[in-house]
């Protein structure tokens, strides 16, 4: 069995390469944010919805810029490049289609690409932050997740049943063991890890997909 | 003309069921010397509008917790606990909106704009309150501009005419909220004679400025 930071780096590892050159990216907190770890190898500008274009690695201790943070307020430094904006017009290059990927969280996702990932039940209503403009707004949206709840139970499903950031809004999910994506609003399965099989696939979900004619399977270690 | 006063002589008109608008996004950007002087001041039953209610005992959150706030109108309340609490326990009241429609709304408000057609939030339950209208095929709701009595608004330099400047992240909801109140007060480490700020580099042109304040010796 994988632990926790296993799946989460494989996750961010197998998103990042959906990432291509000279994309400019919004990552949402959480698996995503470890996505700017395995990106190195390309041109990729990080949009941050606080109003940087071009956020850089985190800085050293002790080399903080206080006015200086992602959407996720954490310190960051910038490339050279980089550009600032008010929140108005960086929602306006999120909502017009002018980022080209975000890779965001997700709680559910349902067989028609809704997504909820903003509302936990029981819990009180008083964050959604950017992830509905992101979602409606991005030019693709891949959500990384873990497949399954920490109890076992399937969050790929028919239909969502926590509260909606966005309907019909997902392009593709990455989790630790398969990749899937929509087309033509139907869910299918592409790839799945060498260390799983389709029959553990279904199992863990329970919407309804087509395996791919051309389902490739990833080489994986416990590592990676 | 804009005026240049201490933060304390800022806010001593601003009366009890205002509504006032905070820039920042976290500490970062969070006109502080003025919610200090907001903290010392008597006015109540406030409607705040920004994007956060700052962290426990820290920003927004000294005045949330002095139970001066009747409303907040933001988009992530979430890291500060004692929102949570406020809201459960019925003494505060919470609108929470996209964050790209909220800063939007502000913007249309200081633009003139009786509102926009934004498709996030639709079919959502962020999405009840508002009419929704198809366009070309998509669905749109109807985001309702938000204006303000007061903006307290953060930014690094201004000049005597009040024309400012921001710095770095910290500008996030700063400008539009300037353009969005009755009463524009900007917090500010350093102003200076007309002509020193490059007009390439004004961000926030005087008109939409009432109210200098200059920070002092406060640690951001």
């Amino acid at each position: 069995m994988l632990n926790d930071d296993q799946r989460k780096i494989r996750i961010a590892k197998r998103a990042a390469e959906e990432i291509t050159d000279g994309t400019v990216v919004n990552l949402g907190v959480g698996i995503p944010t470890l996505v700017a770890n395995y990106v190195a190898d390309k041109n990729v500008y990080l949009q941050s919805e606080n109003g940087i274009l071009g956020v850089g690695p985190y800085p050293e201790p002790g080399q903080e810029d206080l006015e200086l943070i992602n959407a996720g307020r954490k310190h960051v430094t910038v490339l050279p490049g980089a550009s600032f904006f008010d929140s108005a017009e960086s929602f306006a290059q999120i909502r017009g289609g002018h980022i080209g990927c975000t890779i965001i969280g997700g709680l559910q996702v349902s067989e028609t690409g809704d997504l909820a990932n903003w509302l936990v039940p029981g819990k009180d209503v008083l964050g959604v932050g950017g992830a509905m403009d992101l979602v409606i707004g991005a030019a693709k949206v891949i959500i990384a997740t873990q497949h399954a709840t920490k109890s076992g139970g399937a969050k790929i499903i028919p239909a969502c049943t926590l509260p909606l950031t966005a309907k019909n809004a997902v392009d593709m999910i990455v989790t630790e063991y398969a990749v899937f994506h929509f087309e033509a609003g139907r869910l299918i399965l592409d790839e799945i890890t060498s260390d799983t099989t389709l029959e553990e696939i279904a199992a863990l979900t329970t919407a309804n997909y087509t395996v791919s004619p051309r389902l490739k399977v990833r080489e994986v270690s416990q590592d990676a | 003309m804009v005026r240049i006063m201490t933060a304390t002589e800022a806010v001593t008109e601003i009366k009890s069921g205002s509504s006032i608008m905070v820039g920042g996004f976290g500490r970062v950007g969070s006109p502080e010397v003025l919610l200090d002087a907001l903290a010392a001041h008597d006015a109540k039953d406030l409607t705040i509008i920004g994007n956060d209610l700052g962290s426990h005992n820290e920003g927004v959150g000294v005045i949330l917790l002095q139970d001066k706030i009747k409303k907040a109108i933001g988009s992530f309340f979430t890291p500060n606990p004692d929102a949570a609490k406020y809201y459960r326990e019925g003494k505060i009241e919470i609108e929470l909106i996209p964050q790209g429609n909220f800063a939007e709304a502000i913007r249309a408000a200081g633009a003139g704009l009786g509102g926009f057609l934004s498709p996030v939030g639709v079919g959502t339950e962020l999405a009840k309150d508002h009419q929704i209208f198809t366009i070309k095929g998509t669905e749109y709701l109807l985001q309702e501009p938000i204006s303000a009595d007061y903006a307290f608004v953060r930014a690094k330099k201004a000049d005597t005419l009040g024309n400012l400047v921001y710095s770095k992240s910290a500008r996030n909801f700063n400008p539009i909220m300037a353009t969005a109140a009755k009463v524009c007060i900007a917090e500010v480490d350093e102003i200076v004679e007309p002509g020193e700020l490059s007009p390439e580099d004004i961000i926030t042109p005087f008109l939409y400025v009432d109210i200098l304040v200059k920070r002092g010796d406060r640690p951001c």
